[in-house]
């Protein structure tokens, strides 16, 4: 509340023309009248079907490999040390092969997407598949589990924390990119809007997108993935409720 | 009938012990005793199959054993039970593996609950129960699985004084039912006494068993009895050499454990410096 007081003073000071720096109140005005005219609802539905389709693959992908990898050492030390440089790179930087590889469109866009979340999802994976106690592992193969079994039904439960955290990470990161990729690719999503905004230099519909992409941001955390983590971290034990 | 047969076993250059020879009898309640670092744990986890031996073998009624298996069933220090399971779902996980009649598995599952008090916290989840409660379904989840031996690794160590005393008694009370053999690690004189038939007090470096003592006494048995202190202070007489051992390995070679009976303090001498 108070940064918007401050917003609508230092629009009043009139330090920048009008058009550069809208108030507050024009901006949820421009807000209220595209959610219900449909330009922005309507470039937030396509950017949500973009970022789910790219983040459920990212996750189911993530983690295959990241079992593959926590379960097969040589895999681990080859592969390990290769995907923690992949995560530093900012995944946008690979939309110029995303566009070559599958032209203008949708599966580029997706294909950026899923690099920005799936590093993380397999680091997580590794991670939480790795570092399951030992002791139950033990206790495990002394009840008469063994090899795959013991796998599904011991390794992988104790190990949902971890893959838990990585994919409130994933959506997170996965969010960042679709952002970014929309904005330098084609389409109708909020980034596409944001662009127009800025090339029509109309900045209340940049700031618009701004509010919309930070409040899904995080309505989504907050909602969603904050309260399955609280309730995995509780019922596994590691909170001290 | 379990028979330890010249076992050793060592981690990179330390010897944990060797030449470890040990016969245990049919529903016998045998305690393996000693001071930290002598290798009681890695012993029944050899046992268990959870680890190898370097050298010797286990046979168990005739047949030398090779890894785990449900006939020998592991109590663990600090319960592991799986937190993503209830109490109910942590006792069936091991019968599900031998057994597919899910009639039979509630049956036998209800039972064991009733037998350690906790049929009001079926549906409980792990991090919901005391530390004692935990041991209990712990306890629990070896004896339904119905194994020839039941191994206990210092499973009471973590637990107050109070609730161990309880899980004493029902222990006793569970070994006379089941007629179970159990193999029992600890390095509490008090509880090895109390709770077996005999305390195998085990040496350390050369690590080892030095002592096989012989508790001959009727179970269930009390706390006060003045019998148990009398058996007490004949293992802690075998243990305390060991124990010197390692406190003089730590904090150098004056160490004396039992100091002159008469404390010696110059402040104090009774007027002789007049």
């Amino acid at each position: 509340m108070s940064i918007v007081i401050l917003w609508e003073a230092v629009y009043r000071l009139e330090i920048w023309p009008n058009f550069m720096f809208p108030s507050p109140i024009q901006v949820f005005k421009s807000l209220w009248n595209g959610m219900i005219d449909g330009t922005y609802s309507i470039a937030l539905l396509y950017s949500l079907k973009r970022l789910l389709t790219g983040y459920v693959i990212a996750v189911v992908a993530g983690i295959t490999i990241g079992i593959l990898l926590a379960s097969n050492k040589t895999m681990d030390e080859t592969f390990g040390t290769l995907i923690l440089s992949f995560q530093s790179v900012p995944s946008v930087v690979w939309l110029p092969l995303a566009l070559l590889w599958f032209k203008m469109g949708e599966p580029a866009i997706i294909f950026v997407v899923v690099i920005g979340g799936i590093w993380n999802m397999i680091i997580s994976t590794t991670s939480g598949v790795k570092n399951v106690a030992p002791e139950l592992i033990r206790c495990g193969s002394n009840l008469g589990y063994k090899g795959l079994h013991l796998f599904s039904k011991v390794i992988l439960p104790a190990s949902i924390p971890h893959i838990i955290t990585g994919m409130r990470l994933a959506w997170a990161f996965c969010w960042r990119a679709l952002m970014a990729a929309e904005i330098l690719g084609t389409g109708k999503g909020l980034g596409q809007n944001l662009m127009w905004g800025r090339d029509m230099g109309n900045m209340t519909t940049v700031l618009s997108i701004m509010l919309i992409i930070a409040f899904t941001g995080l309505i989504t955390d907050n909602l969603v993935f904050k309260k399955i983590e609280l309730k995995i971290f509780r019922r596994w034990g590691l909170l001290n409720s | 009938m379990i028979t330890l047969k010249d076992l050793n076993k060592r981690f990179g250059e330390i010897e944990v012990f060797k030449k470890v020879n040990l016969s245990i009898k049919e529903g016998e309640f045998i305690s393996l005793l000693g001071p930290s670092g002598c290798g009681k744990s890695t012993l029944i986890n050899i046992i268990s199959g959870l680890d190898k031996a370097d050298g010797g073998n286990v046979i168990i009624d005739n047949e030398e054993i090779h890894g785990t298996n449900v006939d020998r069933i592991m109590v663990f220090q600090n319960a592991a039970l799986f937190p993503w399971m209830n109490v109910y779902q942590n006792v069936a996980f091991g019968l599900k593996n031998i057994c597919k009649d899910s009639k039979e598995i509630k049956r036998k599952v209800d039972q064991v609950l009733r037998k350690v008090h906790l049929s009001k916290f079926k549906t409980h989840y792990p991090h919901e129960l005391s530390g004692g409660m935990k041991q209990r379904v712990s306890i629990a989840r070896s004896l339904v699985m119905d194994p020839k031996v039941l191994l206990m690794d210092e499973p009471f160590s973590a637990l107050d004084e109070q609730t161990r005393m309880l899980l004493h008694h029902e222990l006793q009370q569970i070994w006379m039912e089941t007629g179970k053999t159990i193999i029992f690690v600890t390095h509490n004189i008090r509880e090895a006494v109390k709770l077996s038939d005999r305390v195998i007090v085990m040496g350390i470096r050369p690590g080892g068993i030095i002592e096989d003592i012989k508790i001959d006494m009727h179970h269930p048995r009390k706390n006060t009895d003045p019998n148990l202190f009398s058996q007490e202070e004949k293992v802690y007489k075998v243990l305390k050499g060991e124990i010197e051992k390692v406190v003089r390995e730590e904090m150098g070679n004056e160490y004396k454990f039992e100091k002159d009976p008469i404390p010696f303090e110059h402040s104090n001498t009774m007027g002789g410096g007049i």
